[in-house]
C-alpha cells in the first residue's frame, strides 16, 4: 500500500539559520527553496537520500495563532517540540571530526552501542539529531 | 514569550544535556551554570521554572535510570553500578534507588533485560518521575503501606 516517506517536517525557529546548520553544517541540500506566500517553503534532503525531505517551517502567523507560535517556540526551546532526526553514516568518528572542524557545538563523543556507533547534538533551536554508524545486521 | 526566555530555555537545556551525559562525573551546581552560562543562583531558579524540577533532582534521576538501565541489561554488581553511574555511597545509591523506583536494585534488576531502544530513547522514557511511580509499581506488587515510598 504505502512506499516510503518522502517528507517529514521539523520546527525550525528562523530559516536562514536552519540552513547554515542543516546544508552548511550537516551536509544537506536545498531541495525546494520557494516564497509562499508569508512562509518559504524550506525543503532540504541529504544527497545520498534525495527521496527523503526534511521541511524546515517556522512556528508563525497565519499557520498557527501569535500564541500557539510562542508555545511551539517554547516547546522547541525547551527539547520538547518533537523534532528528533536519526542519521545514519558510514562512519561516525569521522563524521564527528569532520562536524567538529566546521565548529559544530558537539556535546558527545561517539559511543559504542548494541546497534553501532552514535553520538547526539542539537540543532540551533533545540531539535535533537543523533548520527550513526549502524552494526550491519547478521542477514544482510 | 520573549526571545530572550527562548535563549534561556536553551542555556538550560544545553545544562540538562549536560547530565544527560556526564552523570557519571561529579557535577555541581557551579558547573552546569558554566555550561548555562548564567550565575549560580540563577540557574537553579531558571532550571526549576524551565523543566520543573531542580538541576539537582533532575541529576540524581538521570543516575538512577542509568543504574535501572545497568542493572537490566549487564552483570555487574551494584556496588560497580552505584559508582559507574556517579554515586560515591552505596548506602545512599541503595536509599535514593529504592525511594524513587519503589523497590531495591537487587529486586529491580529481577525484571529482566530491557528491549534494545537507541539510547536517547530508553533515556527519555526510563528516568524514573514522581507521576510515573503508580503505574510502575502497579506492575510489580510491593508490599503495602511503606510510609518510605511515599
Amino acid at each position: 500500500m504505502l512506499t516510503s516517506i518522502s517528507i517529514t517536517s521539523l520546527y525550525v525557529l528562523d530559516q536562514d539559520q536552519a540552513l547554515d546548520f542543516y546544508v552548511g553544517k550537516l551536509g544537506f541540500e536545498v531541495q525546494t527553496d520557494q516564497q509562499f506566500g508569508p512562509m518559504r517553503f524550506l525543503t532540504v534532503a541529504l544527497p545520498s537520500d534525495p527521496g527523503h525531505a526534511v521541511l524546515l517551517e517556522r512556528p508563525a502567523p497565519p499557520s498557527v495563532g501569535p500564541e500557539v507560535a510562542d508555545q511551539v517556540r517554547e516547546l522547541v526551546t525547551k527539547g520538547a517540540g518533537g523534532g528528533h532526526l536519526f542519521l545514519t553514516t558510514d562512519d561516525a568518528h569521522k563524521a564527528h571530526a569532520e562536524l567538529k572542524e566546521k565548529g559544530v557545538d558537539l556535546p558527545e563523543e561517539p559511543v559504542v552501542q548494541p546497534y553501532g556507533i552514535d553520538f547526539g547534538l542539537r540543532d540551533p533551536f533545540g531539535n535533537s539529531v543523533r548520527i550513526a554508524q549502524m552494526t550491519p545486521s547478521p542477514t544482510s | 514569550m520573549s526571545r530572550a526566555s527562548e535563549d534561556s530555555n536553551r542555556r538550560m537545556l544545553r545544562a540538562r544535556d549536560e547530565m544527560d551525559r556526564s552523570y557519571a562525573e561529579p557535577l555541581d551546581v557551579p558547573a552546569l551554570a558554566r555550561v548555562a552560562h548564567v550565575s549560580e543562583a540563577h540557574f537553579i531558579r531558571t532550571f526549576r521554572a524551565t523543566f520543573g524540577e531542580t538541576p539537582h533532582r533532575y541529576l540524581q534521576r538521570r543516575r538512577v535510570e542509568r543504574a535501572m538501565f545497568l542493572l537490566r541489561s549487564t552483570d555487574r554488581t551494584v556496588t560497580d553500578i552505584c559508582m559507574a553511574v556517579g554515586f560515591s555511597s552505596l548506602g545512599t545509591f541503595s536509599r535514593v534507588f529504592a525511594d524513587v523506583v519503589g523497590e531495591p536494585p537487587s529486586v529491580y534488576r529481577r525484571r529482566g533485560p530491557l528491549a534494545p531502544v537507541p539510547s536517547c530513547f530508553g533515556m527519555r522514557w526510563l528516568r524514573p518521575s514522581e507521576k510515573a511511580r503508580p503505574s510502575e509499581r502497579s506492575a510489580v506488587p510491593e508490599k503495602p503501606g511503606d510510609p518510605a515510598r511515599s
